[in-house]
């Protein structure tokens, strides 16, 4: 069990609004008092009212509280809150689900989405893709919140306005940083899982994905940095996540520290040579191996692409069902965990949204692939081992195999003795640009900042560095994995999926890697 | 009305809201700048001012693979986003809207409050754009008139498909084929509201249909889209029908090409597909031009022009989508953004005029093209295959991205019915193909021509909500094309 238990969830509560001057407002819980019935209390007398002859019925509530807070060039460009509330409601008759979406939470309301997905399991039950029993949603009790130390009604909207300003500074380290940009992201994300073979679940994760970035420009020379990538400091937990910027605590000197070396980074990047085009040793810091491990080992190995349910939009794999626990995916020191346990990884969490308990599993193993990343409505249809990973983004989508924290485990070489080992080598980081195939098999990556590897040391920067493989070829390729010391974990709100389309979070944990005979090359036409 | 409820209900909330402002609020004067916020100082205003921006649907899916179910289900949803602005402050939010007034009221004046609360702890914003009463009734006899809000009101009929129908309909013409894909239909709405009085309804009936129908292989298919506000059985069926026909190419042994440069047509949905990454990421707006993010700066600036025959406009005449954004703001019918090659006009909305000082076009927050079709140019389509000679014909593009952005690189995968054509004949399907290249080069000097006929490419995308509208896109002959793994 990951996370902690606090407040008990639910409770009965009545409209709060107020019409006078108010101090300054907490940025969490937007709107939490304006129900007048708890939404497990409705959901559960929802469903035993239903009278349905149905196999089973389940309701998954999700309720979710956000703020998006942004600055650009130390003025504010976005202040927004948002909620969203609603119930997906699954019904199983005739071996097939259908299902119903409503924001509108009554017990009538959701009465009638049951009679609507019971009819759009009838009406498609003669063109199944598959007898589906209701052991694929098993039942599940158990509550789950995101562990945190600072709560995001720790800091107000001045505050957080004030901070982003004061970063927006700290980027604009010379007048060619033609533009600067600060972002934070709170989001308390509930959801309730209530069913008629008995489950009862809650989970509250939150959530803090921040972002800063800097262009510098000259003389016709265009360069971006950013802190690893567009958001792709995205965790759960709370304000501490950000340079410990609440309530006074700790220091924001490596927030500081790292907004000026962003800032530099990018007037560095302007009389940088461009990356050479040359086939040479490869090495990837962890936030561009976040996105390396996402594209060719995470996608690919989802069992719904195997099964073609993904092929008319994001694409199948050139995984095969016979490949697990025979292909050899990558070099011997290559080992892949699926793992929903790590405290403050982005995805992580107790059980997936139908229900299945979530653990740790290894997807390859010393190179060779061993499971797939599918939940068990994939796991029945195709005779695989999977993971507890069938996810929606929101109330208003079915629940899809996805992603959650995929991540590469270190080894046991340091960061100095892999460089020291290269006598001629690039070195990238923090992904700007990605492509790849629709069967997951050859890619192209672009970074923001590289630089030279010349007789075991790291040299001259290197801008608009870019590199290409196929999937089974780089990994092979592998041949020296970051001890602990280099491991860093990240994670992205976007990951897009799905019939109708998803936004998902995942998170990523790698040490550095290093490759062998990789095709790098610069930019320009 | 047109026998939902959700014009009416808008309307009461929007009343409701401009009378919370006028009656109930605490006026901000005096409201302290809190110095722990860092705030500058200044003198909140007593003028509040609102936009309210309503999006909704009720939407049927259903997701085939193999010409079976995977998922059907419904989704009801709304979203009701509010902004509440003074002359120097902006703040907004986002609720749940259900069109029954009494449940949406009580979500509306709590977020109303909780940003009132907020406002006078923003740092000033000099951007700010409060709404106005957006159409002059001034005329030669009455030139001092005031301006009068603008309103506008569409509602769309149609019949499309019922819930329980569409498996039975979607499935009965392709049930010996390999079909995969995704319907999507039911009512959509969007509409706007301000404290200046301006309104604007749209709403509509519409589906899409996106599928694949699959050959031997798993990587070789050939794609259709179908959408409208009524169904057509028939013209379904001629779709199957015709493209069953390029899936008997794809039987034919694939041929491996290797990388390099080649003669390349871009069949109206490839160029959609590039056009999608250029409209949406390629920086047409001026905030990108101005902050570096585009990949137009040389061509803005007139460094460098495109060929003379690629033209591309904005034109809600042929893309039927709403013409107002989130801030109420109505865009011309048709703005040239690229005309022979030069640069015409970048997209302006109006917090970026006021910041650059240059006119508003009504461009929505991302300054990206909602209406974009480019023009058709020569080429015949039954042409096509001997302008082409020896090269690819290619019907459809896959996960492009920028790889140099400032450069206006693209790189990007073939995908679907991609073949090899020798002196004019289809020779056989391509295993796919990365490709890596300038806009400067294959909107320059590259092209060679455009199909005198365009295609209506409807938006299929369905991220948060289902899209509407889509893009008119010609073929393109591109010479040299460049292919890199």
């Amino acid at each position: 069990m990951i996370g902690h238990l606090t407040a008990t969830p639910g409770k009965t509560a009545s409209v709060t609004t107020k019409f006078k001057q108010e101090p300054q407002q907490n940025t969490a819980q937007f709107i939490t008092q304006v129900t007048t019935r708890s939404i497990e209390e409705t959901l559960k007398q929802a469903i035993a009212q239903i009278d349905l002859p149905a196999d089973w019925i389940g309701m998954r509530a999700m309720r979710t509280n956000s703020s998006w807070r942004a600055m650009r060039d130390g003025r504010p460009q976005q202040n927004e809150r948002g909620f969203d509330q609603g119930v997906m409601v699954e019904v199983l008759a005739e071996g097939q689900f259908g299902y119903s979406a409503t924001n509108q939470l009554t017990p009538e309301a959701l009465r009638s989405a049951a009679q609507q997905a019971y009819h759009q399991a009838i009406s498609s039950s003669q063109w199944a893709v598959h007898r589906f029993t209701q052991a694929v949603r098993p039942k599940v009790t158990g509550q789950y919140i995101s562990p945190y130390q600072r709560a995001f009604s720790d800091l107000s909207v001045g505050e957080i306005n004030h901070l982003l300003r004061q970063l927006c500074e700290q980027l604009k380290v010379s007048p060619n940083i033609v533009r600067t940009s600060a972002i934070a992201r709170s989001h308390e994300v509930e959801s309730w899982f209530v069913s008629s073979n008995g489950s009862d679940s809650y989970q509250k994760q939150m959530m803090l994905e921040t972002h800063m970035g800097a262009i510098a420009q000259a003389h016709g020379v265009t360069q971006s940095r950013s802190d690893n990538g567009y958001l792709a400091r995205s965790y759960q937990g709370g304000w501490e996540l950000f340079g410990n910027a609440a309530a006074g605590t700790g220091s924001t000197h490596d927030l500081w520290q790292r907004a000026r070396r962003i800032g530099d980074q990018a007037i560095e990047l302007l009389s940088a040579p461009d990356c050479p085009n040359l086939t040479t040793t490869l090495v990837l810091a962890p936030d561009q191996m976040m996105l390396q491990l996402h594209e060719s080992v995470g996608h690919p190995l989802e069992l719904d692409r195997i099964l073609g349910d993904e092929r008319n939009y994001a694409g199948g794999s050139f995984i095969q069902p016979q490949d697990f626990g025979e292909l050899v995916y990558g070099s011997p020191l290559m080992n892949v965990t699926f793992d929903p346990t790590q405290v403050g990884e982005l995805a992580s969490y107790p059980f997936d949204d139908t229900g299945t308990p979530a653990e740790r599993q290894y997807l390859i193993e010393s190179g060779v692939l061993q499971r797939g990343l599918g939940g068990l409505e994939s796991q029945a249809r195709l005779n695989v081992p999977g993971v507890a990973c069938t996810r929606a983004c929101s109330w208003n989508r079915p629940a899809i195999d996805r992603m959650a924290n995929i991540n590469l485990e270190p080894g046991d070489t340091d960061f100095e003795s892999m460089i020291g080992s290269i006598e001629n080598g690039v070195y990238m980081e923090s992904n700007r640009s990605w492509s790849i195939d629709d069967q997951r098999h050859k890619f192209q990556f672009g970074c923001e900042y590289a630089r030279k590897i010349e007789n075991g040391k790291l040299t001259i920067p290197l801008k608009n560095p870019n590199y290409r493989a196929t999937t089974p070829q780089f990994w092979r390729s592998l041949t020296q994995v970051g001890d602990g010391q280099t491991l860093q974990t990240y994670g992205t709100p976007y990951c897009g999926k799905g019939e109708p389309n998803q936004l998902v979070r995942v998170g990523h944990a790698s040490p550095a890697c290093a490759f062998e005979n990789i095709e790098v090359f610069g930019g320009g036409q | 009305m047109a026998g939902n409820p959700y014009e009416a209900v808008f309307n009461q909330l929007l009343d409701a809201i401009s009378t919370t402002l006028s009656t109930t609020l605490t006026p901000l004067s005096g409201a302290s700048s809190d110095s722990s916020s860092g705030s500058p100082s200044g003198s909140p205003s007593d003028a509040y001012a609102f936009t309210a921006f309503l999006a909704g649907e009720n939407s049927q899916f259903t997701r085939f693979n193999s010409a079976k179910v995977r998922q059907s289900g419904q989704v009801r949803d709304g979203q009701l986003t509010l902004t509440l602005m003074s002359p120097e402050r902006s703040t907004t939010a986002s609720v749940p809207f259900i069109g029954h007034f009494e449940t949406d009221w009580p979500l509306t004046q709590h977020a109303l409050a909780q940003l009132h609360a907020d406002l006078p702890h923003l740092p000033v914003d000099p951007y700010v754009v409060l709404p106005v009463a957006a159409e002059s009734n001034a005329s030669a006899d009455n030139p001092t008139q005031y301006p009068a809000p603008a309103s506008s009101r569409e509602v769309r009929c149609g019949k499309i498909l019922s819930a329980e129908s569409v498996a039975q309909t979607i499935i009965g013409p392709v049930a010996t084929l390999n079909f995969s894909g995704l319907y999507a239909g039911g009512l959509c709405y969007r509409a706007y509201g301000d404290s200046a009085g301006n309104r604007h309804w749209f709403e509509t009936p519409s589906f899409t249909l996106d599928y694949s129908l699959f050959g031997d292989r798993p990587d070789q298919a050939v794609k259709g889209t179908l959408a409208g506000n009524h169904w057509n059985l028939d013209e379904y069926q001629k779709g199957i029908a015709a493209a069953c026909e390029p899936l008997k190419l794809l039987a034919k042994p694939v041929k491996a090409v290797v990388k390099g440069a080649y003669r390349t047509y871009l069949a109206p949905a490839a160029v959609g597909d590039l056009m999608d990454t250029i409209v949406w990421g390629g920086g047409l707006g001026e905030a990108a031009l101005r902050q570096g993010n585009s990949a137009f700066d040389k061509l803005a600036r007139g460094e460098v022009a495109l060929s003379n025959k690629f033209s591309l406009s904005e034109d809600f005449e042929r893309v039927s989508v709403p013409r107002f954004n989130r801030n109420g703001a109505v865009a011309p019918q048709r703005l040239p953004i690229i005309q022979n090659g030069q640069w015409v006009n970048a997209l302006v909305n109006d917090r970026s005029a006021k910041e650059y000082g240059t006119a508003s076009n009504a461009a929505n927050d991302e300054e990206a093209m909602r209406a974009p079709v480019v023009a058709p140019g020569n080429l015949k389509s039954d042409e096509i295959l001997e302008q082409l000679g020896t090269g690819l014909y290619i019907s459809n593009l896959h996960y492009l991205n920028w790889s140099d952005l400032t450069a206006g690189r693209i790189t990007g995968m073939t995908r679907y019915a991609c073949f090899w054509v020798e002196a004019g004949k289809i020779i056989a399907p391509i295993e796919n193909l990365r490709f890596d290249d300038s806009l400067y080069r294959f909107l320059g000097e590259g092209l060679m021509d455009l199909t005198e006929n365009l295609t209506f490419l409807p938006a299929v995308d369905t991220y948060e909500r289902r899209s509407l509208g889509g893009m008119w896109m010609p073929g393109m002959l591109i010479d040299q094309f460049r292919y890199t793994l």
